[in-house]
């Protein structure tokens, strides 16, 4: 069931929209605000909720690359990987990452803390490299930096 | 050297309150318009010349005098901050650091097109400018510059804030419409555009952020003045960006048709000690390169594509000579492939193939014929194969890498490796 607080938080995006199923992304980002991500149990209840079919739902979240469809950690980590990040060397980024975490792209470390994903340029080349961590950017990463960052999620 | 988009903007990086905008004549274009016609502000805006910074340039005016007279309402108006061509990040700018200006253009722009309702499309990354967003929404409604009967003209406007979950072809104009309906982002069949039949089949207009922050200067100071702040045949001032090994990676507002040259030298602050400059993609991920000698063109809608690319929108990607050009190729069409909607095959299939390609070459395990068919792969993702500009977008940098780097691309298949890096 969904809880009280989401229906109301979908309730108010409805609010927007002329057609009901149309606040189906902004339905699924509140649950999974509320949830980490969005099980097949969750996609079901708000499907009956906002008045669409399961499978049609899914085609919608299934589509997009922030809508999680399995479980992530307490944090993402969402790494740059476009042109401009490759260019400063992300790849030494992703390397220390994927040591100091123990995790590759797409895994959640053993402890939940954190899941490590890939993402495409975060439109803060100026700064690159750049990730983010949850809805937080950082840029001008270095491996010492880094350190400090993921001390602020626990 | 006037800079209407940046002038407002505070150093320590904090967003302008409604305060200081309307303080400094912010509000005032609004004032202006509302006193004026819709027809006469959709003229004043297409006598300046106003073409859109979204990456296909096409004149402000004219797409909104596209809504036929007449149509029944509710029309909308849609700003597009999708901000997702890979190094592109001057929309971002625009909205953390003065909300109001954009708000302002927006309600210029509905009012001019007859709609009450308006969205912004904002990419699910940009948590800054959402909230500085939603803060400037809800002072302006507390000013009565949104909301009911805005600044006592009758006019209604509600501008909602949409955040997006996160696909570059969201960014295509069509396919931002589905998104807005909550539905999969592929794009639509064109014709009917947007004007006619948009957002829930009703006329639509989809512009950029650049473009709507535009439109309060050219109504308060009019269309002449904005003309004459470029150097070139193109109107207005432009936000001109570079990153990549670069001393001073940024941003920039400059005249439009500033020569790549001035902007990489002189605002970039040249190269990093120790790299040459190798080539440049003047406007984002989906265009085609550059090298040295262009320097010189101007940075401007007729000035690139005279020189064999298209201004897009304006932020370049600079190649230094210590990084390898087959490696970009194919850090950029990886994005490419990755971000295909999967609608047509030229593009889902034809982009796995060039990613595959380029990866083979990069570890060393080129065939003769590669290139050939990275070549044919071009002519497929062509204008007019494909059902969006998405294709024929990636193609622009393998196409010209392929003409201006050709030797390197040669040298992996003859050395059985990249040669950046043994
Ligand atoms: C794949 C693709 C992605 C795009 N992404 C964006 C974007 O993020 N922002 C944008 O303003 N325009 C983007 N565009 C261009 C839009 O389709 C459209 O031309 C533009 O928003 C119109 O606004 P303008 O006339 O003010 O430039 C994209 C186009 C394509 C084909
Ligand atoms: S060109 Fe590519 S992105 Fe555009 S509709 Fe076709 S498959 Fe989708
Ligand atoms: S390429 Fe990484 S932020 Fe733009």
């Amino acid at each position: 069931m969904l809880s009280a607080a989401e229906r109301e938080e979908i309730e108010q995006v409805l609010k927007h929209y002329p057609v009901r199923d149309s606040v189906a992304i902004d339905a699924l980002k509140i649950v999974q605000r509320h949830r980490g991500w969005i099980s097949d149990e969750t996609l079901k209840e708000v499907a009956d909720f906002i008045g669409m079919t399961p499978a049609d739902l899914d085609g919608v979240a299934t589509f997009y690359n922030l809508l999680f469809r399995k479980p992530v950690g307490r944090h993402v980590i969402a790494l740059c990987d476009s042109v401009s990040c490759w260019i400063m060397g992300y790849e030494g980024i992703r390397e220390y990452l994927s040591s100091k975490l123990g995790v590759g792209y797409g895994q959640t470390t053993a402890d939940g803390r954190f899941t490590l994903l890939p993402i495409v340029c975060l439109g803060a080349c100026d700064r690159a490299p750049v990730l983010m961590v949850d809805g937080d950017t950082y840029g001008g990463l270095t491996p010492a930096g880094l350190d400090g960052i993921l001390e602020r999620y626990r | 050297m006037e800079k209407p988009l940046t002038g407002r903007m505070r150093a320590g990086g904090q967003p302008v309150s409604i305060r200081e905008y309307e303080r400094a004549d912010g509000y005032q274009g609004l004032r202006k318009a509302l006193a004026m016609s819709p027809a006469e502000v959709i003229e004043e805006v297409r006598d300046s010349g106003l073409r859109g910074r979204g990456g296909a340039g096409f004149g402000t005016g004219l797409k909104w005098s596209l809504v036929p007279a007449g149509a029944p309402k509710p029309r909308y108006l849609v700003c597009n901050a999708d901000e997702m061509e890979p190094g592109t990040f001057k929309d971002r700018l625009l909205m953390e650091a003065d909300p109001h200006q954009l708000l302002e253009g927006m309600a210029i722009a509905s009012y001019a097109i007859g709609a009450e309702i308006s969205y912004i499309f904002l990419r699910a990354e940009y948590t800054l400018a959402a909230a500085r967003l939603e803060a400037a929404l809800h002072e302006a409604r507390q000013a009565r510059c949104l909301g009911e009967d805005i600044l006592g003209s009758g006019f209604n406007l509600e501008i909602h804030l949409h955040t997006s979950a996160g696909r570059y072809i969201c960014g295509e104009e069509t396919a931002l419409l589905n998104a807005l309906e909550g539905k999969r982002a592929n794009p639509r069949a064109k014709p009917p555009f947007p004007p006619v039949v948009g957002l829930w089949g009703k006329p639509t207009i989809v512009n950029n952020v650049e473009t709507l922050c535009c439109v309060p200067h050219i109504v308060r100071n009019g269309s002449g003045w904005f003309r004459r702040l470029s150097r070139s045949q193109d109107s207005g001032t432009k936000l001109f960006g570079a990153s990549g090994k670069v001393k001073r990676p940024g941003l920039w507002e400059l005249p439009m048709g500033t020569p790549i040259r001035e902007i990489v030298e002189e605002h970039a602050g040249g190269m990093r000690e120790g790299v040459r400059l190798r080539g440049l993609l003047p406007g984002g991920a989906s265009t085609d390169f550059l090298v040295e000698q262009h320097l010189d063109v101007p940075m401007d809608f007729a000035g690139v594509q005279a020189a064999g690319s298209r201004l897009g929108t304006g932020t370049m990607i600079i190649l230094d000579d210590r990084t390898c050009p087959v490696g970009m190729t194919l850090n950029l069409e990886h994005f490419f492939a990755q971000e295909s909607c999967g609608w047509c095959t030229p593009c889902w299939s034809g982009l796995s193939w060039t990613e595959q390609i380029l990866a083979a070459l990069e570890r060393g395990e080129g065939q003769p014929g590669d290139l050939e068919k990275l070549e044919w792969q071009t002519r497929f993702l062509a204008p007019g194969n494909t059902f969006c500009a998405l294709a024929p977008g990636a193609a622009e940098p393998l196409q010209s890498a392929l003409r201006y780097f050709r030797e390197d691309f040669e040298a992996h298949i003859r050395e059985k490796a990249c040669p950046y890096r043994h």
